[in-house]
């Protein structure tokens, strides 16, 4: 089997203390050291997983950035993809996910020939989990999302796809998209062999002329989303633990605290 | 003139610290404790190419410079000196000079899986009554017409516990004296007549392992003399000017390690109602650390630079080597005094890395042969 997978990846701040520009509402980036984003380090390792097992796979991974984001594409190769595109351009800066979304359907329209695309869930910066599926939707391909367990048999894939209380077991066929959680898989390091390859490979630039892009659908100006604000996500409570001795009391207990705040009669 | 790395070293690196820090780090303090050679973090630097760094691709290395392979020691040393010199002893001292002096079939037989990290290598030149004098070899190499027959022992062997892969220096003509009588073997350790001796119980790097190599009528075929008979004082010496860059970039690890633990224990600790780090003497005294640091790194990095370009560098690697194993016992010691009691005891890392530094200014020539090696330099032999 020789599978044809393109990952999707992003170059995002190493840095939990991102200060945020307080007039565009966006990342202040400079000075800040870049790293590859967590859940697309687990997208490209379960593409890798699948080269071990058959090393005809060939892996292209796809990123969207300044010509610094050259680098996320030599540590992915470093870490074992065969191939890097960068889509690099004046002309997409400033893209939302939407803009975004569709200049990565372009460029994996551009690469044709694919069986499998993995992307990460969301990137750290922006929190959005909306670029994978929307590129699904854009090239009209099934998709599953928080995917934590992958298996693939022929042109079959079977997927555990996450929930909050569980998972939903899920069979698709190739292709399709798949995002990527951190349950999924450890990430391998880079190799130093492979750095020495990486850093000599040809990486493309693809820019909205090679992508054919209307204009009109990809940058800031073009980027239906306004950010009016930023702001940290209360955590979570731990949530109120019953513990009586029985489930009946339990159950008593709980339909009590329910009735107290209105949420049953 | 640049002083800058290429993106390769920038990017080996990236790598190896995070690798350090992830895999090597967390287990540092206990493998020393518990004086375990860890060979869990073995197999995964084999994994990812750090047993073969400056090694040819062709030959199962990963086909870098030794600017990265100095780096590479040098990460794996900031977190833990054990690891740093596993990593340093198999790649200088054993994977150098089978691509320098290695046949093809040698190299084939052996450089691969020592460049790959399935096989780990060792070097044995130090005997009980020889170790910077070398002439005072003891252990005796026979020809025996379809092989060699050796007797004797090594002693200080790095890896020797764990090694699959000798290098090993024997008189074959004792009138000959040092140039001319000493030649180079490779040995297996399953070889008849091979045994690995006592373990030593070291001061500090104790989870790397240090023995002694016994030869009773060791069989060693013909196919495995390394080089000509009679080069081995030649091979032994320059694979030693290779082996100081990785022992120098231990030290550089290690004085580095000590520096960075410190500078986050100072801006923690309170005393007097401030911060150490806001106390101008120790402020000073962290700058002349930084200082000496620095310069350290440069001349590991010029010496491996030169390796890398063909030029002479047996005495800028002495000069790299004397002065990183100095600034790494100069700092660790620093590093163990800014913490106070806390830097004596085993719950801070400085104290573990006071004793690893020691050894830098010992093994593969004493701080004292470094400088007979620059003098030789300066003045002629």
């Amino acid at each position: 089997m020789a599978l044809k997978i393109i990952v999707c990846a992003k170059q995002v701040p190493d840095t939990n203390e991102v200060k945020i520009d307080p007039v565009k509402n966006t990342l202040i980036r400079e000075g800040v050291p870049s790293i590859l984003n967590h859940d697309d380090a687990n997208a490209l390792e379960e593409a890798l997983k699948i080269k071990d097992q058959y090393p005809d796979t060939h892996i292209t991974v796809v990123t969207m950035g300044p010509p610094q984001a050259k680098d996320l594409l030599i540590e992915c190769m470093a870490m074992g993809a065969d191939e890097g595109i960068l889509l690099s351009d004046r002309a997409l800066g400033g893209s939302d996910t939407w803009a975004t979304s569709n200049a990565i359907a372009a460029a994996v329209n551009k690469i044709g020939d694919y069986d499998l695309i993995f992307a990460g869930r969301q990137a750290i910066d922006g929190d959005t989990a909306q670029v994978g599926p929307q590129v699904a939707e854009k090239l009209g391909l099934p998709q599953v999302t928080y995917v934590k367990e992958f298996s693939i048999n022929g042109k079959e894939v079977t997927v555990k796809r996450a929930l909050e209380d569980g998972y939903e077991l899920i069979k698709i066929q190739l292709p399709c998209v798949l995002t990527a959680i951190k349950e999924l898989n450890t990430p391998r390091y880079m190799s130093i062999g492979g750095i020495y390859d990486a850093v000599k490979a040809d990486i493309k630039v693809w820019g909205a002329k090679e992508l054919e892009l209307d204009l009109n659908t990809v940058g800031l100006e073009a980027s239906p989303t306004n950010v009016f604000r930023s702001f940290t996500p209360a955590p979570k409570g731990k949530g109120i633990m019953l513990d009586k001795d029985t489930v009946e009391e339990n159950a008593h207990a709980l339909l009590e605290m329910l009735q107290e705040k209105y949420i049953i009669a | 003139m640049n002083f800058q790395l290429t993106k390769e070293q920038e990017f080996v690196r990236k790598m190896v610290r995070k690798f350090a820090e992830t895999e090597v780090e967390p287990i540092a303090a206990d493998i020393d404790k518990e004086h375990r050679f860890p060979t869990e973090t073995v197999e995964k630097m084999a994994r990812y190419g750090l047993l073969g760094v400056p090694i040819p691709k062709e030959y199962g290395g990963a086909g870098g410079d030794n600017v990265s392979y100095a780096i590479t020691v040098e990460e794996l040393s900031r977190v833990c000196g054990s690891t740093g010199v596993i990593c340093s002893a198999h790649t200088s001292l054993c994977g150098w000079p089978l691509l320098a002096y290695g046949t093809e079939e040698q190299k084939q037989k052996y450089l691969v899986p020592i460049a790959k990290g399935e096989k780990l290598g060792a070097f044995g030149l130090t005997e009980p009554n020889a170790g910077t004098d070398a002439g005072g070899q003891q252990t005796r190499a026979v020809d025996k017409g379809d092989h060699w027959e050796l007797n004797g022992a090594k002693v200080f062997i790095t890896n020797g516990g764990y090694a699959d892969v000798f290098i090993v220096m024997a008189m074959t003509d004792k009138s000959k004296g040092t140039r001319g009588g000493i030649s180079s073997f490779i040995v297996e350790k399953d070889f008849e007549g091979f045994s690995i001796g006592k373990t030593e119980d070291k001061m500090g790097i104790c989870a790397s392992s240090t023995t002694e190599l016994v030869f009773q009528n060791c069989i060693v075929p013909k196919e495995n003399l390394l080089g000509q008979v009679g080069e081995g004082f030649k091979i032994a010496m320059s694979t030693l000017d290779g082996g100081r860059i990785g022992i120098a970039s231990q030290a550089l690890g290690i004085a580095q390690g000590a520096f960075d633990v410190t500078v986050e224990y100072m801006k923690s600790r309170k005393q007097f109602g401030k911060s150490l780090n806001k106390y101008q003497a120790l402020q000073f005294e962290m700058a002349e650390m930084r200082t000496r640091i620095e310069a350290a790194r440069l001349l590991i990095y010029n010496a491996a630079n030169m390796k890398d370009n063909h030029l002479k560098y047996g005495p800028y690697s002495a000069m790299a080597k004397l002065y990183a194993a100095e600034t790494a016992m100069y700092v660790t010691t620093k590093a163990v005094q800014f913490h106070g009691g806390y830097g004596y005891i085993k719950d801070y890392p400085v104290e573990r890395m006071m004793r690893d530094a020691k050894i830098t200014e010992i093994y593969e020539g004493t701080s004292e042969v470094q400088k007979m090696v620059i003098a030789a330099d300066i003045f002629g032999k």
